[in-house]
């Protein structure tokens, strides 16, 4: 028996010998070059090895019998090969493919800009440019004016894109509709948005060529992403020239939930005292702010959000009367806003994602003209009647969608929904004489749409899809196809292609009317080519668009009415964008320029000529540097835009006809914004506080935007910003909650 | 003899278990001690892949997983080469990479003071990237992972290292401050020195950087 002993420790000692079998090869990709760094394993072994810079490899091991051969590099599939170790050296080169990435794959940028920290070609600004562009006055709008395919139209609120009007540009939050984005304002004076840029993580702005999940828009889509949970539990207070806020933000223990609360009053009168008006402000702009707002977390992927908004503001002034010289036009405005947003989206499985949101508003104004005498007294005068006059709007809105999406092969996607849009809107107009005439409009707006993100390879990528919308106002339905491909041909460099016909209700202006009215139409055409190194972004479009169906108007009783969709028009150009970030140390800018080329007959226009708020050439430079030595952000903005066409138009008993044509003066704008922020360096920061100095039109340049006309006709005079230049100072100190103690805490 | 024979059975079954963890300490050791003298990419790189090729196997030591992770962050560091900004689509998939391997030794050791300070590194990493728009988010993150990593073990010196290297070199506008950064390089080669590592393949790394930072203080 004590034979067997030295049998079984020979057989014991046979398991431990150390039979090796190499294996060695090279490595490829689908394009033949070598690849360095792939990481070669034998599977559930720790005997592998990693290319070296010829893609070649070699190693040892001691394993037997059938094994699985892994080979691994970020950025590209997993590819395992069986072999067989038997002591004898294995030969295996391989070509190893691309995995379907977001970060390498071809983006469908066509017609989009993206502000936000997804790692995409199409994000070529992030959160906070929105916030420190010199111009921009901290509204996300005024950031994407310096972006190629918007007009500088400082008269009226709202992005003008590529030959189109602002109420051409639609604006969603979370999905859902905003109906009343901007403040009510006054005539030939812009309003800001309402909504503080802030509580945006992401802004799409689409030029044209948007997704079908998005309609009534002829022009433009701006798709906003509101923010989820806070880093952490802050408060913030800020005092300004024109005003203070204050907020609280708290995150709850176990980061799953958060709520907060801010309130903001804006008073424009000491600002206004200082910087005259082209207005007498008998009472200056005046804001009370409040928002609410909170996020829970429904599961490790859902997310439930509340955001919910008021405001109350109101302004009056006069202005030297055009139509009466020595009178005075007087204007009052109060309005009341009140938004709210829910929203849910939830991974739901299987690659099955839900995006559902409901916002509801209710928007009041009430607005007085008239006419006042040289002491200021109301006076009424025979034949300007007219110009007396009190005009209520109550607008309540509700919007309801829901997104449903998966994913199908790779990066493939599949989406689905519906979105239904209710609005009511009465319109209240009191004439001098007292007389009542109310107006009522009520729209439900259903459409259902669908949509594919079809990734042939990783490099070719094609997004299809259509939307269907039924107007229960107009009685009317249509069916907008949408399609674009994309083509990446080198790691930086991608061209695309975008095709989408759009439609949209006449504007609330113009309804109720006494004729059948359609959808607008328009019908876009672009390309785009886009080469981004992260660093360098260089992109060029051109884009044809063409309208069908505008609204055109006429006379009746002296009052404009629409009178049917034979408008018509188009509009063709060429837009270019440089941002550069490398070549000069420490400082990042970028440089827009687009050429527009557009005509319509629309409204009341006699024939199809260039609106007056199309500009050929719009030109920005965006300049940024921090300074570390001064812990200052320096930011500084130039906008440019040629001579716009004005003209007049007047009513001769049959027809719309000029009766005088001009183009203003070129624009120039520069301004100048230093962000001061002491906090940099300091110990145990917790208190985070930012000044600001901001001058917009630092070089006091008179700038036209326009030309008016007297109601005869006989004297016109140029519309003008409130004030030449402003100059804005403010200081923002958030205060972080310090969590460290508890940490600590709860660590021992 | 039947005695014998299952006492050898038993006795070659244990031999192989023993094998089998031999295995494990000896690759771990080979790729531990090259830490220290580690310096390049493809060095890191290396490294990255011997370990994660271990954690694969293995399956269940958190070790590998974060030698793993720590192997990435190194990369992005050597990629960002000093540099501040403008190399975020170059490092973030090494931090991303190091944190899908960080969330993994987690998942098999909770409440790891050495698991922080990787956290720490990739939150630095991905701050370094693009600080200008990163550093409302990540530098909390940095401070919260450093403060847990002290407060699990106070007796560990890789949260001071690598908060002397942070004050090393920070600019002073920003913070930074090399007498500060004495002071703690000093305090973590004090710790280093009643520091004993639970074995030779747990966490012991960063005494030579901290000698280095030393020598060029003095």
């Amino acid at each position: 028996m004590l034979k067997l002993v030295p049998l079984i420790l020979l057989t014991l000692s046979s398991l431990f010998s150390e039979a090796q079998t190499v294996i060695t090869g090279k490595i490829k990709d689908s394009r033949n070059r070598p690849m360095a760094g792939v990481s070669i394993a034998i599977k559930d072994s720790y005997d592998g090895a990693t290319s070296d810079s010829l893609g070649n490899f070699r190693f040892k091991t001691t394993d037997k019998g059938a094994q699985i051969l892994q080979f691994t590099s970020i950025g590209f599939k997993l590819l395992e090969i069986p072999i067989n170790l038997d002591g004898s050296t294995i030969t295996q080169n391989v070509v190893m493919k691309e995995e379907p990435n977001e970060l390498t794959a071809v983006v469908i940028s066509v017609g989009t800009f993206e502000a936000s920290d997804r790692k995409r070609a199409a994000a070529i600004l992030s959160p906070l440019d929105v916030v420190t562009t010199a111009s921009a006055n901290g509204d996300i709008t005024g950031a994407l004016k310096t972006l190629p395919g918007t007009q500088t139209v400082g008269e009226t609120a709202g992005l003008f894109v590529r030959g189109g009007t602002a109420t051409e540009t639609k604006t969603f939050i979370d999905g859902t509709l905003v109906n009343n984005f901007f403040f009510s304002s006054a005539p030939n004076i812009a309003a800001f948005s309402r909504f503080s840029p802030f509580i945006f993580k992401g802004t799409v702005f689409s030029t044209g060529g948007y997704s079908a999940l998005y309609g009534q828009a002829l022009s433009s889509a701006l798709i906003l992403e509101s923010i989820d949970l806070p880093e952490q539990s802050s408060a913030s207070f800020g005092l300004s020239v024109i005003g203070l806020n204050a907020g609280f933000q708290d995150l709850s223990k176990k980061k799953n939930s958060s709520w907060g609360v801010n309130y903001g009053y804006t008073n424009l009168a000491p600002a206004f005292a200082v910087f005259k008006q082209q207005q007498d402000y008998s009472k200056a702009p005046e804001y009370h702010n409040a928002d609410a707002n909170f996020r829970i977390k429904t599961s490790r992927t859902g997310i439930l959000k509340y955001y919910g908004y008021w405001n109350k503001s109101q302004l009056a002034f006069t202005n030297n009367s055009i139509d009466t010289p020595g009178y005075y036009d007087k204007f009052s405005l109060r309005n009341t806003n009140t938004y709210h947003n829910f929203s849910w989206r939830e991974n739901l499985g299987k690659g099955w994602k839900l995006q559902t949101g409901v916002s509801f508003s209710l928007n009041e104004d009430h607005i007085k003209s008239g006419l006042q005498d040289a002491a200021k007294k109301d006076i009424l005068l025979p034949g300007f009647e007219f110009k007396q006059f009190g005009l209520v709007n109550k607008g309540s809105f509700f919007n309801a969608r829901f997104v449903v999406e998966k994913r199908i092969v790779g990066l493939s996607i599949l989406r689905f929904g519906s979105e239904y849009n209710y609005s009511d809107e009465k319109t209240t107009f009191t004439a001098y004489n007292n007389q009542v005439f109310p107006q009522e409009v009520k729209e439900n707006l259903k459409a259902v749409f669908a949509e594919s993100d079809i990734y042939i390879t990783n490099n070719i990528a094609a997004k299809v899809g259509a939307r269907w919308e039924q107007s229960n106002l107009l009685k009317k339905k249509n069916l907008a196809p949408r399609l674009s491909l994309a083509y990446k041909f080198s790691k930086q460099a991608q061209a695309s292609l975008a095709y989408g016909e759009f439609y949209q209700n006449p504007e609330r202006k113009y309804l109720p009317s006494n004729s059948a009215l359609t959808f607008s139409k328009a019908t876009h055409y672009i390309a785009q080519y886009l080469k981004t190194s992260g660093l360098i972004t260089f992109r060029a479009e051109v884009f044809y668009k063409k309208y069908d169906a505008l609204v055109k108007t006429t006379s009746i009783n002296g009052l404009e009415q629409a009178a049917n969709n034979n408008g018509y028009g188009d509009a063709k150009g060429i837009e270019f964008f440089w941002r550069d970030k490398k070549t000069i140390k420490d400082l990042d800018y970028w440089i827009s320029y687009s050429y527009l080329d557009t005509k319509r007959d629309f409204l009341n226009y006699p024939m199809e000529i260039m609106p007056n708020f199309a500009a050929k050439h719009t030109a920005s430079l965006v300049v940024k540097k921090f300074v570390q030595a001064w812990k200052m952000n320096l930011n500084g903005a130039y906008n440019f835009a040629s001579g716009r066409p004005y003209y007049n138009i007047a009513y001769d008993g049959s027809n719309y006809k000029f009766t005088d044509k001009g183009e203003t003066p070129d624009y120039h704008n520069v301004s100048f914004s230093i962000n001061y922020l002491p906090f940099i360096g300091k110990k145990n920061r917790k208190v985070y506080d930012v000044y600001v100095l901001q001058v917009s039109n630092i070089l006091n340049l008179k700038q036209v935007y326009n030309y008016q006309y007297s109601y005869n006709g006989l004297r016109k005079e140029a519309v003008v910003p409130p004030s030449r230049m402003f100059i804005f100072i403010g200081a923002f100190i958030s205060i972080g909650t310090d969590r460290s103690e508890e940490i600590i805490n709860n660590g021992l | 003899m039947k005695k014998v024979l299952f006492l050898l059975v038993l006795l070659s079954g244990s031999v192989i278990l023993n094998a089998q963890s031999d295995r494990y300490q000896k690759a771990m050791q080979q790729n531990v001690i090259a830490i220290d003298t580690t310096r390049t990419m493809d060095g890191w790189r290396e490294l990255a892949n011997n370990f994660q090729r271990i954690a694969d196997a293995e399956k269940t030591q958190w070790l590998p997983f974060y030698y793993a992770a720590m192997s990435h962050v190194m990369m992005g560091y050597n990629l960002a080469n000093g540099q501040l900004g403008g190399f975020a689509d170059k490092t973030d998939p090494e931090a991303d990479q190091a944190e899908q391997l960080l969330n993994k030794a987690e998942a098999l050791s909770k409440d790891n003071s050495e698991i922080y300070c990787i956290r720490k590194m990739i939150a630095s990493l991905r701050l370094m990237a693009d600080p200008m728009n990163r550093y409302q988010e990540q530098l909390p993150l940095v401070a919260q992972s450093l403060e847990k990593a002290k407060a699990l073990d106070a007796n560990n010196p890789r949260p001071y290292v690598l908060e002397a290297q942070d004050k090393f070199y920070t600019p002073e506008q920003y913070g930074g401050s090399k007498t500060e950064a004495k002071v703690l390089f000093e305090e973590a080669l004090k710790k280093y020195e009643t520091f004993k590592p639970a074995s030779d393949i747990h966490p012991q790394w960063g005494k030579g950087q901290v000698q280095f930072f030393l020598s060029q203080l003095k």
